[in-house]
């Protein structure tokens, strides 16, 4: 379990982040969603006692990172994969870490196998790698010492649609496992797909948090229908309103209530889900006034 | 759920050392490999290696044997060795920063002064290692020169080894105080040159410039004869200032800076 409360860090007079607390569970994935620069990626180090707080505490299992005597063997970190030596081969990279942790060699090759890097690929230098090697390499680094909590800080960046699903179902039986995942990303597909709990930050400051099937049952649902007309009359007589969205409807109601006004008007549905970008229409509202765009809107360089 | 909150995550292959924090013997362990498992450190420790033998066969191939002995030997080694040991102990340290490997290490070990003991003591052990590979080659060639151990004493083995030492860890402190290898390695190298220029140009306050002078106060070191009270003195005194002031500042600035 993580627990981040009243974290606020700032360099000079500003601040990067501010006030923030939450917790990261045993057994689920947590995304730690923002725009660029809203503070993911300090809250992160500050976790791992990379950087200081200004105030506020984070502990882990209950213990302060510095206070863990192994922190290695309960916390796999992965803040930027390009932050290796290029002149040193994958696999020593990982001999490394396993001889400062005190583990076996043959775990480097466990986790070597886990990420999917063949023996030659292991003996390549770490400056040969490719965007997504790097960070399957970072990901074994994490995984190395079998902790009970991982801090992922962008995993997905570079790997390919084969290597994000590899990671969402090798984090997702991580957590079934009893694990506490962390990831960041400034995606919220991404997320969405596989983060349990979503905490949202923007400009320093946590702006929405819960569970992802709570914010995503806020954001309503899509439906598409044949007899446009008929529906949105429909539903304004039950006192739902339609808000178009693109070819279709966005209505605050559970897709069950569309479907019964549907069948009772005899009206044909081609589309009925939770609606689609909804957490991202959330995501964008949420931080809309701590976006970049809106924040630089006005400044003309 | 409540089950799985308290079951410990994923099956532990090896619990052994779980909570065992990090021997500082290891800790040093992982610093020598990390010196020796780049190209770049690699090859620092071979030319060391390789340039201590060609000096050594240098001297007996071009000079006069029958002038030189085991003294003039080991003090030829130390000329290469003084360059080359405080630019392997800045690597130690500013690698860290330089490849953003600190990323790694101080997440593993959060404790950064434990970081910085064991590359200090992995420093020393390289300056060890440099120091016996010379020895042993003065030893070798020694009997083919005309002065053979004439004037060699503990002392001033001693001595000559402290030289050393010094260097290196001066090399170790400028790269803890700046954290960046070419940033570094100019200012080791330039620093005494500064100094000496301004000592020779600024002869009215030589006297007092000796006490600062860390470039001619440590050479005394490696003369064969025992340098005098006041040259101890000045040996102190700029150890103090150019190796323990730097040093001392580099930790507190390593221990409190952000790593990313
Ligand atoms: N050392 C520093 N000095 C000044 N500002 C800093 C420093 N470190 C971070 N910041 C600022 O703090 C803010 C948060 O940065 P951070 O890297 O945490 O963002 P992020 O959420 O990880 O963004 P991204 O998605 O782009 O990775 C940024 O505005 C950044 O410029
Ligand atoms: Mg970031």
């Amino acid at each position: 379990m993580i627990k981040v409360e009243n974290l606020t860090r700032t360099y000079g007079a500003f601040t990067a982040v501010k006030d923030v607390s939450f917790v990261a569970r045993p057994g689920r994935v947590t995304g730690f969603l923002g725009p660029n620069g809203a503070g993911k990626s300090t809250t992160m180090r500050v976790m791992v006692g990379l950087t200081s707080p200004s105030s506020g505490s984070v502990t882990l299992n209950g213990k302060r990172y510095a206070d863990l005597p192994n922190p290695g063997r309960h916390v796999g970190v992965l803040l930027d994969a390009s932050a290796q030596h290029g002149g040193r081969t994958g696999r020593e990279v990982l001999a490394i870490a396993a001889q400062t942790m005190g583990l076996p060699k043959t775990r480097v090759d466990e986790v070597l196998a886990l990420v999917s890097l063949t023996p030659s690929e292991a003996k390549r230098r770490v400056k040969n790698y490719s965007l997504g090697m790097k960070q399957r390499l970072g990901i074994a680094h994490a995984l190395l010492g079998d902790p009970e909590i991982l801090i992922l800080d962008e995993p997905a960046n570079g790997l390919d649609p084969a290597g994000i699903r590899w990671m969402r179902g090798l984090l997702r039986e991580y957590a079934d496992r009893g694990g506490t995942v962390l990831l960041s990303s400034h995606l919220l597909t991404e997320v969405q797909l596989i983060a349990d709990d979503i905490v949202m930050i923007g400009r320093g400051q946590i702006v929405a948090q819960g569970t992802a099937s709570e914010l995503v049952a806020g954001a309503g649902t899509y439906v598409r229908a044949v007899e446009k007309d008929e529906l949105a009359r429909a539903a304004a007589a039950e006192g739902l309103v339609l808000s178009p969205v693109g070819d279709g409807f966005r209505v605050d109601a559970e897709a069950v209530a569309i479907g019964r006004i549907a069948a009772k008007q005899q009206i044909t549905l081609i589309e009925l889900r939770p609606a689609d970008g909804g957490l991202e229409d959330l995501f964008l509202e949420l931080t809309a006034d701590t976006q970049r765009e809106t924040f630089t809107e006005g400044v003309t360089a | 759920m409540s089950a799985v909150i308290d079951t410990p995550a994923p099956s532990h292959a090896a619990d052994d050392g779980r909570d065992r924090r990090p021997s500082f013997a290891r800790l040093v362990g992982v610093e020598l490999r990390k010196m020796a498992d780049t190209k770049a450190g690699l090859w620092l420790l071979i030319v060391v290696a390789v340039v201590t033998v060609l000096v050594n066969a240098g001297v007996l191939i071009f000079g006069h044997r029958d002038d030189l002995g085991f003294t003039d030997l080991l003090q030829m080694s130390g000329i290469p060795q003084g360059f080359l040991l405080p630019v392997l102990a800045i690597l130690l340290i500013t690698q860290e920063w330089g490849q953003r490997t600190g990323l790694a290490t101080f997440t593993l070990t959060p404790h950064r002064g434990r970081v910085v003991a064991a590359k200090l003591a992995a420093a020393l052990g390289f300056v060890l290692g440099a120091f016996v590979i010379a020895v042993a080659i003065a030893l070798v060639l020694t009997p083919l020169t005309g002065h053979g151990f004439d004037g060699v004493t503990a002392n001033w083995l001693g001595r000559l080894f402290l030289g050393v030492v010094i260097g290196a860890l001066q090399g170790f402190a400028f790269g803890a105080l700046l954290l960046s290898t070419a940033f570094a390695i100019v200012t080791y190298f330039a620093a005494p040159m500064v100094l000496s220029i301004v000592a020779s140009i600024w002869t009215s306050a030589g006297d007092k410039l000796a006490w600062v002078d860390f470039g001619s106060a440590q050479g005394v070191l490696f003369d064969p004869s025992s340098p005098s009270g006041t040259e101890w003195g000045h040996i102190v005194t700029t150890s103090l200032l150019w190796v323990a002031l730097p040093l001392v500042i580099g930790i507190w600035r390593i221990r409190r800076s952000e790593v990313k």
